[in-house]
C-alpha cells in the first residue's frame, strides 16, 4: 500500500506508527585535517595520481563480523582512489598512522557539544569505524564520540539529541560500474561532526524541522563548513513492526519529509508481503527455494534479454521461489514493486548493474513471452503457486546473483530488513548495504585516549556562543517581533546586529528591521559597495544621536560609502533634513497633482512620492503623519464646501 | 566503557554514582577456524611464525598483540591460501623483529634445515618487517643451497584492518614459496602501494626504506628477482639459483656477535672507537661517508683497533654504489690503516656477514677472503643503470607516470 504524502494527516502517521530520527554530518571550519596537517582546500576533481585498493573484513572487540562488511566482501570490488598531492599526504592513503587529533577541531566539536546541552565524555576514545564500500582507503574512519544525551527544544517539547561525534571526511564516489568503484578524495580527512538525534520525530515535516534547528545550531558556533556538500543528513525511519532503516545521503533538507513519506510506506507494503507469507504458511523453515541453469533453454528463444545475455557470455538462471507467487508485484514505492529490492540486491552485490539485471513470471509488460516462460516453467517444475524470477550474468557473478535473490526473497518472511538505503532524488530510495551494527567498531590502537580537561571544558564553556533559540528569546524580550527575531538569530549578521545594538540609540524593532531589510536591499541593489562594519555602526551611533530617522542613516550610509570615515561627520553636517513644513508642503502639492484615489491608496500614493522627494531621508514615521493630516484636513475643507 | 553501538568512551570514576548489572555479553576474539584441506596434487609449504605483524592480532582485552596464525585461523581469514599449497604452521617465535636476535636467527636456521630434510617444497617466515631485512641477509649465510624457496614476509598495516596488506602479502609469499623456481632467501612484500603486486627481493640486497609504506622494501643496487601476482611469477632476473629436487642443504649457525655498525658522522671523536675496543668488540662496520671516509682524528684510533686484531670493514651510508677508497688520498690512508673495503654490501648486511665470518674464524685473512667472497649476492660485480631508481616526485614526467599509472 502506498499513499500520497498531501493526503496524510498526522494522525495517518501516528497510525502507522512512524519514528523518525537524524544524523547530520557537519564538516567543521578547520584549517587543517583531522588526523594529519593537509590543509582544508575547496573540493576540486583535478588529481595527479591513482592508487588501487581491496578490502576484507576484520573482526571486531568483540569478535564478530560485521553482516555489512562480509556483504561488501562478497562484492570484489576494485578500489581507485584519485589523489591531489596538494590535500592528501601519505596518511590519508593509508601509508602513515595518523598524527595527533587536530586540537582546533576538538575545540569547535566541543563547543558543539556543549551547544547541544549533551553530557561530555571524559576520554574521547578513537574508534575505527569498518566501511569496506572503500569510501576510505584505510577501510575504517576513525571517530571518537564527545557527548550524550542532550536535547533541542521543537515546538514544547524536547528532541533528544542521543551524542555527537568528531570524525574525518570521507571519500566521494567518481563511478561504480561492475566490480570496478573510483573515489575522489577531496574531501577525506576533513573533520566533521556527526549529531544523532533519537527517533521523536513522528510526521515526515518534523523530520525536516528539526533538520534546520540542528543545521542553525551547528551555525552558531560561527565555526562550521558551509557550502554544497558540507552538511549531509541521514535520516532514520520505521513505522510500527518494522525497523530502523538509514536513508543516506540527504544533501537538501526540504527533500527529507517525501523521503521519509515513502520510507514509511515501503515498510508499510512489506509489512503487508510479511503477512501474505505468513497466511500461506511460508516460514523460515517452510521456505524454499531452488535454482536451474537455463541458458541452454533460453538460448533458443528470441527474448532481446537473453539475445543480449547471450551476447556477452552470460548465463541464465532461473530462480524458482516456492509460494510466492504475484508477492513481486506488490507495490512498494511509487513506481517499484518488491521485484525492485531483489533486483537493487543483485545490483549491489552481485555487481550486476545493467538494468534490468532480472525478469520475474509476474511483471507486467516487459518480460520473456508466454511461450519463454512457458519452457522455463517446465525446466524448473515451478507450479502456479511459485514465483520465477530469471538473472543473468557472468559465470563468477551469477551464484552470488542467485545467492541474493533467495536471500532476499527469504528475508521478506521478517517483514522491513535493516539496511542503510540511498536516497534517490524522485523521493524513493534503493538499497544500498546491510546496515551496519556495533560490530563494526573497534579501538585504534594508533592513538591514545584524549582526556576531556576541566581546563578545556571551563575555557569552552565559558566562551560559548548563545544558542539561537535563546538569542530569539532575548530579541523577542527586547519588542521584537518572534519571526524578526528568529530570523536574526540564524542570520549571519546577528554579531554584527549585537554590537551596533550596543552602541546606538535606535529601538531593537527599528535597528533589526533596519539590518534584516534596508541594508540588504542596499547591498542587493549595488548601492554600498566596500561599506565597512566599521563605518556601518560609526554611522547609525551618529545618527541615531542626533535623532535622525533611521532612513536619514540609511541615506548617509549610502553616501559615505568608500570614502574614509572623516566624511561621515561632514556627511551629516551637510543633512538638509526635511522640517515639517518643507513635508507638508510636499505632500499638499503632490495631492493636488493626484487623481481621484480613496484614502487609504492615496495615504500609501503619496507617502511614496514625498519620501522620494527628499531621497528617504526623512523619517517614515514622520511622512506618514504629515500624510495623514493632509489627507484629513482636505477631507474637512471638501466638506465644509 | 564499550556503548551499545560500539564506540567506547572513557567515565571518570569520580563521575560514576552507580553500577548496575543489565546482562552479559562475551568477546570471544577469535579467527573462526576452519581445518586447512590437505590436496595431495598441491607443493607442501611450512609457514614459521616469528612474530610480527604479519601474523599478528589484536588482543583487545589487554591490548596486545598476539603473534601467530594457526593454520586454521589463516584459513579461516585467508582461505584463498588453500588454493595454492597445502600449508602447515609453526610458531618459532612470537617476538617484534626489533627483539630477533642470534638466538632467534640460529634457530630459525635449523627449524629450516629440517624442514628441508623433512621435504617440504617451500618454506614461507612471518617476519616483523622492520628487521626482516637483518634476518634475510643472516638466513642467506647460516642456510646455503637451499634446494627450495624460502621467503620472507611481513605486512606493514596490520591484519586487523581492512586494508592490511597482509593477506596479499600471505597469499603471495605462499605461492612463491610453492611454485616458484627461485631456491634463494628472499623477501615478498608489496611493489607499489596499491594492491597489484608482490616484488621478491634477493634476501642480501633487500632493505625498509619507508617507516610506514607498503612498499617500503626495496631492492637495492640491483633489479628484484621477480614480481608476483594472482598465482603467476614474472622473473625479472635469470641469475638466481634454481629449485632442485633433492634435500641436500648447508646450514651453518656459527655466529660472533661482537660486532657493531659505526654509522659515521662529522666530527665523530676516536672514544666512540675506543669504547667498542675496551668493551671487547671483534669486528667494526664503518658506514662511512660517500666512497667510504671518515675524518682524519679517527685515524690513530682505528690503526691501534686494527692492530688489536678487530676487523673493521668499510661500507657507505648512501646505501647505493660501491666503496672506492682509491679515489681519494684519504680513502688510500684509510685503507692503510687496516680498514678494509666491502665493496657494495648494504651495512648491515656487511653487520650479519661479519657476525657469520667470525663464527668461522678469528684469522684476520681468512675473515676477509669470506667478507669478500659473495655467497649470496650481498657483494655484486656490476650494478645495472636500473638498480638505483628513486623517481623524484613533482618532476612532469614522473607525474605524468603516476598519474597513468597506480601505483
Amino acid at each position: 500500500m502506498t499513499r500520497k504524502m498531501e493526503e496524510m494527516t498526522a494522525s495517518d502517521y501516528e497510525a502507522i506508527g512512524l519514528r523518525s530520527g537524524l544524523e547530520i554530518h557537519q564538516q567543521i571550519d578547520t584549517e587543517k585535517k583531522l588526523f594529519c596537517r593537509c590543509p582544508v582546500l575547496p573540493y576540486s576533481d583535478v588529481y595527479d595520481a591513482q592508487i588501487l585498493r581491496h578490502m576484507r573484513p576484520t573482526l571486531s572487540e568483540l569478535g564478530e563480523y560485521d553482516g555489512t562488511a562480509l556483504m561488501e566482501f562478497k562484492t570484489r570490488k576494485n578500489i581507485t582512489y584519485q589523489i591531489n598531492s596538494d590535500t592528501i599526504c601519505t596518511y590519508e592513503m593509508d601509508d602513515n598512522p595518523p598524527f595527533e587529533l587536530n586540537p582546533q577541531a576538538l575545540d569547535i566539536a566541543l563547543e558543539i557539544t556543549m551547544l547541544l546541552n549533551c553530557k561530555l565524555v571524559s576520554e574521547a576514545h578513537i574508534l575505527r569505524k569498518q566501511y569496506l564500500d572503500g569510501s576510505i582507503p584505510a577501510g575504517f574512519q576513525r571517530t571518537t564520540l564527545l557527548g550524550v544525551d542532550g536535547w533541542v527544544p521543537f515546538g514544547n517539547r524536547r528532541i533528544n539529541i542521543i551524542q555527537l561525534g568528531l570524525e574525518e571526511d570521507a571519500c566521494r564516489e567518481v563511478s561504480d560500474s561492475g566490480h570496478e568503484r573510483v573515489y575522489l578524495t577531496d574531501r577525506l580527512g576533513i573533520p566533521l561532526i556527526e549529531t544523532v538525534t533519537a527517533p521523536d520525530m513522528t510526521t515526515p515535516h518534523e523530520v525536516a524541522q528539526v533538520a534546520v534547528i540542528l543545521s542553525n545550531l551547528a551555525r552558531a558556533s560561527g565555526k562550521v563548513r558551509r557550502g554544497i556538500g558540507a552538511a549531509r543528513q541521514d535520516v532514520n525511519v520505521s513505522v510500527t513492526g518494522g525497523c530502523r532503516v538509514e536513508i543516506k545521503g540527504v544533501s537538501r533538507i526540504p527533500a527529507i519529509p517525501l523521503l521519509v513519506h515513502n520510507e514509511a510506506f515501503r515498510q508499510v507494503s512489506l509489512l503487508e508481503i510479511k503477512r501474505e507469507l505468513s497466511r500461506r504458511g511460508i516460514t523460515d523453515s517452510t521456505f524454499s527455494s531452488e535454482y536451474f541453469d537455463v541458458t541452454r533453454e533460453i538460448a533458443g528463444t528470441s527474448s532481446r534479454y537473453a539475445v543480449t545475455a547471450l551476447k556477452r557470455g552470460f548465463e541464465l538462471r532461473a530462480v524458482v521461489l516456492r509460494g510466492y507467487r504475484g508477492l513481486l508485484s506488490t507495490v512498494t514505492q511509487p513506481g517499484h514493486t518488491f521485484a525492485r529490492e531483489i533486483s537493487d540486491r543483485v545490483r549491489v552485490v552481485a555487481c550486476l548493474d545493467d538494468l534490468p539485471n532480472i525478469v520475474h513470471d509476474g511483471e507486467e509488460g516487459d518480460s520473456f513471452s508466454d511461450n519463454e516462460w512457458e519452457i522455463i516453467r517446465k525446466k524448473t517444475g515451478a507450479d502456479s503457486e511459485d514465483a520465477i524470477v530469471v538473472v543473468w550474468g557472468s559465470a563468477e557473478d551469477i551464484e552470488t546473483a542467485v545467492s541474493e535473490i533467495t536471500l532476499r526473497a527469504k528475508d521478506a518472511i521478517d517483514g522491513v530488513c535493516s539496511e542503510t538505503r540511498q536516497s534517490l532524488p524522485d523521493g524513493t530510495n534503493g538499497f544500498e548495504r546491510i546496515l551496519p551494527g556495533p560490530n563494526r567498531m573497534y579501538p585504534d590502537t594508533d592513538l591514545p585516549p584524549i582526556v576531556i580537561t576541566e581546563e578545556m571544558i571551563e575555557r569552552i564553556g565559558s566562551a560559548l556562543p548563545e544558542r539561537p533559540w535563546e538569542r530569539a528569546e532575548r530579541y523577542v524580550a527586547a519588542g521584537v517581533p518572534n519571526e524578526t527575531a528568529r530570523q536574526m538569530s540564524i542570520s549571519d549578521m546577528r554579531f554584527l546586529y549585537d554590537s551596533a545594538a550596543a552602541k546606538c540609540n535606535y529601538s531593537p524593532r527599528v535597528l533589526m528591521h533596519f539590518f534584516l531589510s534596508t541594508l540588504q536591499h542596499l547591498k542587493k541593489s549595488g548601492r554600498i559597495p566596500g561599506l565597512t562594519e566599521e563605518s556601518l555602526i560609526e554611522v547609525l551611533e551618529k545618527a541615531g544621536k542626533q535623532n535622525l530617522s533611521i532612513e536619514a542613516a540609511a541615506f548617509i550610509i549610502e553616501r559615505v560609502c568608500g570614502y574614509d570615515r572623516t566624511g561621515i561627520d561632514i556627511v551629516i553636517k551637510n543633512l538638509k533634513i526635511p522640517g515639517r513644513k518643507e513635508l507638508e508642503d510636499a505632500a499638499g502639492s503632490l495631492m493636488e497633482a493626484a487623481g481621484n484615489f480613496d484614502s487609504l491608496l492615496l495615504e500609501q500614493y503619496l507617502t511614496g512620492k514625498v519620501r522620494g522627494r527628499f531621497n528617504g531621508i526623512a523619517g517614515g514615521k514622520d511622512v506618514i503623519e504629515v500624510v495623514r493630516n493632509v489627507i484629513l484636513s482636505r477631507a474637512g475643507n471638501s466638506g465644509r464646501r | 566503557m564499550k556503548i551499545h553501538n560500539g564506540y567506547n568512551v572513557g567515565l571518570g570514576v569520580d563521575t560514576i554514582e552507580s553500577i548496575t548489572e543489565l546482562g552479559r555479553n562475551e568477546a570471544h576474539y577469535k579467527i573462526p577456524e576452519k581445518e586447512f584441506p590437505f590436496d595431495p596434487s598441491k607443493p607442501n609449504v611450512k609457514l614459521f611464525g616469528t612474530g610480527g605483524t604479519i601474523a599478528s592480532r589484536l588482543d583487545y582485552r589487554t591490548g596486545a598483540v598476539i603473534p601467530a596464525f594457526s593454520p586454521g585461523e589463516l584459513y579461516g581469514s585467508v582461505p584463498e591460501l588453500a588454493d595454492i599449497c597445502n600449508l602447515k604452521t609453526e610458531k618459532l617465535y612470537g617476538v617484534f623483529s626489533e627483539n630477533m636476535g642470534p638466538d632467534q636467527w640460529k634457530g630459525t636456521a635449523e627449524a629450516i634445515g629440517e624442514e628441508i630434510a623433512n621435504g617440504v617444497d617451500g618454506i614461507v617466515i612471518g617476519h616483523g618487517t622492520d628487521t626482516m631485512h637483518h634476518t634475510a641477509a643472516v638466513l642467506s649465510f647460516m642456510v646455503q643451497d637451499s634446494p627450495v624457496p624460502i621467503v620472507m614476509v611481513g605486512s606493514q598495516r596490520s591484519s586487523d584492518r581492512p586494508s592490511s596488506d597482509a593477506a596479499i602479502n600471505l597469499m603471495n609469499a605462499t605461492y612463491a614459496a610453492s611454485h616458484s623456481d627461485i631456491a634463494e632467501v628472499m623477501v615478498c612484500m608489496f611493489g607499489p602501494t596499491s594492491d597489484q603486486y608482490g616484488l621478491l627481493h634477493r634476501g642480501t640486497r633487500v632493505r625498509k626504506m619507508h617507516s610506514s609504506y607498503r612498499s617500503t622494501f626495496r631492492t637495492i643496487g640491483d633489479i628484484p628477482l621477480a614480481m608476483v601476482e594472482n598465482g603467476k611469477i614474472t622473473h625479472l632476473k635469470n641469475d638466481y639459483k634454481k629449485r632442485r629436487k633433492d634435500r641436500k642443504v648447508n646450514i651453518n649457525t656459527a655466529f660472533d656477535p661482537r660486532v657493531s655498525i659505526v654509522y659515521y658522522y662529522p666530527d665523530m671523536k676516536p672514544d666512540i672507537i675506543e669504547s667498542l675496543i675496551d668493551n671487547g668488540y671483534k669486528g667494526i662496520v664503518i658506514a662511512g661517508t660517500g666512497l667510504g671516509h671518515v675524518n682524519k682524528p679517527l685515524y690513530p684510533v682505528l690503526k691501534k683497533a686494527c692492530e688489536q686484531g678487530i676487523h673493521i670493514y668499510m661500507t657507505v651510508q648512501t646505501l647505493w654504489g660501491y666503496v672506492q677508497m682509491f679515489v681519494y688520498d684519504t680513502g688510500r690512508d684509510i685503507m692503510e690503516l687496516g680498514v678494509i673495503p666491502a665493496s657494495n654490501m648494504l651495512p648491515e648486511v656487511a653487520y650479519v656477514k661479519l657476525c657469520w665470518a667470525l663464527g668461522q674464524s678469528h684469522d684476520s685473512e681468512e675473515v676477509k677472503k669470506i667478507m669478500l667472497t659473495p655467497i649470496a649476492g650481498e657483494i655484486t660485480e656490476r650494478e645495472p643503470h636500473n638498480g638505483y631508481l628513486i623517481l623524484q616526485g613533482g618532476i612532469p614526467e614522473v607525474e605524468e607516470f603516476i598519474s597513468r599509472y597506480k601505483r
